[in-house]
């Protein structure tokens, strides 16, 4: 609810190719072209293109025959859905009640000044966007933050900046 | 002890939740398998399971039939666990737990203070069978509680869950058996079971584990519900955080197609019944019924008010029941073994077990399972170890950002329905938050505001703008501008935005701030009045300085510092300029000789 209704889409450039057309079809008609199941279809569509483009969005609506306000209605109700094409790797700082008394705060504060970027944003090189999450689960290692799909628990600030410079050294090798 | 070690027959398992895969516990099993064809070790099985609740002490690796248990183990230890261990029969004792208050090293398991204590009734397989295998299900009596319900009529199976006592494990603790009784008795062409796993509540993880590390006592569990109350399709709905839990509960329900407890004629009866997964996209609220209802149905995650209940106007309108994860787990336990076995344990009014996820400032972090009115205290220095590094008990907040915290007064209370609520919190779903001194009672409970705040879907006007005003309050608090008609501000709102409130995130939204102001209203009032902050947390209110006869002129202060307030020579005494620092804490957190300290910022106006 919180950051995507602050973004605007400033993507409306997306292009969907024949590809992409093909793929979004299998996963409107694996959803059953069934507007119920439109949260699933939002998920798969922001797995393959790692946020939901405007163009995208309209053409959800015509295949679901429902209006695009309905649609951004239920898009921008839920955090989990972006509208703004995200970094490279998706870095998610846990601001869960275990982690925030083990000082989450200040891991989030660190990748702040690191990486010069607020929550809600994205690196100017492209490379990481910052999100919060409330509690991965994973109390147990807090403070905890996930890149990508790794877990990285009971963080300090040394060890956060190992695994940041570990990132940005793998791009520089690319 | 010794044995015949060509004829191994031992079993390696291997933990595989979410906290210790994070630690790499999948490459810990590829080493196992590789060595151990190394070693020419034969009649060993390596498996995984799901999570032992044990995270803190991760990645977790146990040994049948000796009982072993190894903790925190890497990679590179694995050659000498089967060199020493599997072959030579000599357990490694480098990698047993060690007790936090008697140091000692212990071997087994169940020899451990934190199993020894706990009664695992819904617990008992996590971390003991591979989830992904039904089989192993079923060799520990799974899916008997579902073949015995369908010998039963529905209204026996109702029965059996009301005498049982089972109240519903999400929060409010309503009658389990009498919910499915409503379901049962309204009237609809269509009824539904859901099960609730949106665990949203921060600092929890119960659910979590049990759909991750033994999913088919839940899917057994919505099926002898369904049968129950003569519904034919279950949802489970999931939170986009857990991926792994989402993962094996797929996995569980296709094998259970395949084996016939899902899909039609379940075991040969004419009861049919299936489940498909929902996953929720990260809205807090969708953890309250009608929420949740919205959101299945694919709409934005809304409250509505109540009555009509879900029971008789649920999804799509049809009669709808829901359920929480533990409470679906305990309905097959509570079938396989009967319901006198389950009143046994526990009190009288709050019957069987309570799990929750030990966590914050403790030292083992976990999960755990006790009988219901076990003492806060025995959870919490027996089980728990004890507050990390030894430091002085605060509170232990239960229940989320819909509960409280609870002094040290309070820790002889037993864990039950009744007994948190007359203290101003509630059992929630599970959560149990250790702080120790230095936390900041008013910055916590403004940690709460702020996600209730951000997560009021903003339907009722006493819930969108009171938890915001109750925010800003807290946060004039932390900042040492409020004063005391503040303080009676903030507890008139608390109690206006409880009763104002349409749905349950918004009337519990200002228990955080209630039990706070109950049991540590100096806190408050030492920020207000004397603008001091007495756990040193609060940044507005504190300074750090450099002890001069400490400092041995490392530079590392210097180094760490992000807007260069700190200067001094090589070798000599370091300085901060409170005029350019953002008491981000980075020098106090990286000296190696602890020359930085926190003090007050005002201490000398007060």
């Amino acid at each position: 609810m919180s950051s995507a209704t602050q973004q605007k889409n400033v993507n409306s450039d997306f292009k969907i190719d024949e590809k992409t057309k093909q793929k979004l079809d299998q996963i409107i008609t694996s959803a059953n072209k069934d507007k119920s199941n439109l949260i699933q279809i939002l998920q798969e569509t922001q797995d393959l293109l790692n946020y939901l483009p405007e163009s995208v969005l309209a053409y959800i609506s015509t295949q679901l025959d429902v209006t695009e306000h309905w649609i951004y209605g239920v898009a921008t109700f839920y955090s989990q859905f972006k509208f703004i094409k995200p970094g490279k790797h998706i870095i998610k700082i846990c601001m869960g009640t275990a982690c925030h008394v083990r000082g989450s705060n200040k891991i989030k504060d660190k990748i702040e000044t690191e990486l010069n970027v607020k929550v809600g944003e994205t690196t100017e090189d492209g490379l990481f966007s910052l999100e919060e999450v409330f509690c991965l689960g994973c109390c147990a290692l807090a403070p905890v933050m996930v890149i990508d799909d790794e877990v990285f628990g009971s963080l300090t600030s040394a060890k956060l900046k190992r695994i940041l410079t570990k990132f940005q050294k793998e791009e520089e090798v690319l | 002890m010794k044995s015949d070690s060509s004829k191994n027959g031992r079993k390696i398992l291997i933990c595989e939740g979410t906290g210790c895969l994070s630690s790499k516990s999948d490459l810990i099993k590829d080493r196992f398998e590789e060595e151990l064809k190394k070693a020419d070790v034969e009649d060993v099985e390596v498996t995984f399971t799901g999570c032992h609740g044990f995270c803190a002490q991760g990645p977790i690796v146990s040994v049948l039939p000796e009982d072993t248990l190894y903790v925190k183990v890497n990679v590179e230890d694995v050659p000498t666990i089967v060199e020493s261990h599997i072959v030579k029969n000599q357990p490694v004792e480098k990698l047993f737990y060690e007790d936090p208050t008697t140091h000692n090293k212990i071997e087994r398991y169940h020899d451990i203070l934190f199993y020894k204590k706990q009664q695992r009734l819904i617990l008992s397989r996590c971390g003991q069978i591979n989830p992904e295998r039904i089989q192993e299900y079923i060799d520990t009596g799974g899916y008997i509680g579902l073949a015995k319900a369908l010998k039963l009529s529905q209204e026996e199976v109702i029965n059996l869950i009301k005498q049982s006592g089972l109240r519903g494990r999400g929060g409010a603790g309503f009658p389990t058996g009498l919910k499915w009784e409503f379901c049962y008795k309204a009237q609809g062409e269509e009824k539904y079971v859901v099960c609730n796993a949106d665990e949203g509540d921060p600092g929890a993880f119960m659910d979590r584990s049990i759909l991750e590390a033994d999913p088919h006592s839940v899917l057994e569990g919505m099926a002898i519900g369904a049968y129950a109350i003569g519904s034919s399709k279950g949802f489970i709905y999931v939170r986009a955080e857990y991926p792994l839990a989402v993962k094996r509960f797929r996995k569980a329900i296709e094998t259970a197609r395949s084996k016939g407890y899902l899909g039609n004629n379940i075991l040969g009866s004419s009861f049919s019944f299936d489940i498909q997964v929902k996953e929720g996209a990260g809205a807090f609220v969708c953890g309250e019924e009608t929420a949740l209802i919205a959101s299945i149905e694919g709409k934005r995650g809304m409250p509505v008010s109540k009555p009509p209940f879900p029971a008789e106007h649920g999804l799509w309108g049809y009669p709808t029941n829901i359920n929480n994860v533990k409470t679906w787990a305990f309905a097959s336990w509570i079938l396989r073994n009967g319901y006198e076995e389950f009143r046994k344990i526990g009190t009288e009014s709050s019957p069987g077990t309570a799990i929750f996820s030990l966590t914050g400032k403790i030292k083992n972090s976990g999960l755990i399972e006790v009988p219901m009115g076990t003492k806060l205290r025995e959870i919490i220095y027996e089980l728990g170890g004890g507050v990390l590094e030894d430091k002085e008990f605060k509170a232990v907040q239960t229940g989320g950002p819909s509960g409280g915290c609870l002094p040290k007064e309070l820790l002889d209370l037993p864990v039950d329905f009744e007994s948190f609520k007359e203290a101003d919190s509630i059992m929630g779903s599970g959560g149990m938050v250790v702080v120790d001194e230095d936390t900041c009672i008013v910055d916590l409970a403004k940690y709460f505001l702020q996600f209730t705040q951000s997560e009021s879907c903003g339907k009722c006007v006493p819930c969108r703008v009171g938890t915001k005003e109750l925010l800003d309050i807290c946060t004039k608090i932390t900042e040492g501008k409020a004063t005391l008609e503040d303080l009676d501000m903030l507890e008139e709102l608390a109690h206006t935005v409880v009763d104002g409130s349409l749905c349950n995130l918004g009337k519990t939204a200002p228990n955080p701030v209630i039990s706070t102001l109950r049991y540590f209203k100096d806190e408050f009032l030492a920020h207000i009045e004397e603008k001091r902050c007495p756990a040193k947390v609060c940044k507005e209110l504190i300074s750090y300085q450099v002890v001069e006869d400490a400092c041995i002129g490392c530079q590392r202060c210097k180094r760490e510092c992000p807007v260069d307030a700190i200067t001094g020579e090589k070798k000599g005494p370091h300085f901060i300029d409170a005029s350019i620092c953002i008491r981000c804490g980075l020098c106090y957190e990286n000296c190696p000789t602890d020359a930085i300290i926190k003090v007050d910022k005002f201490g000398e106006v007060a």
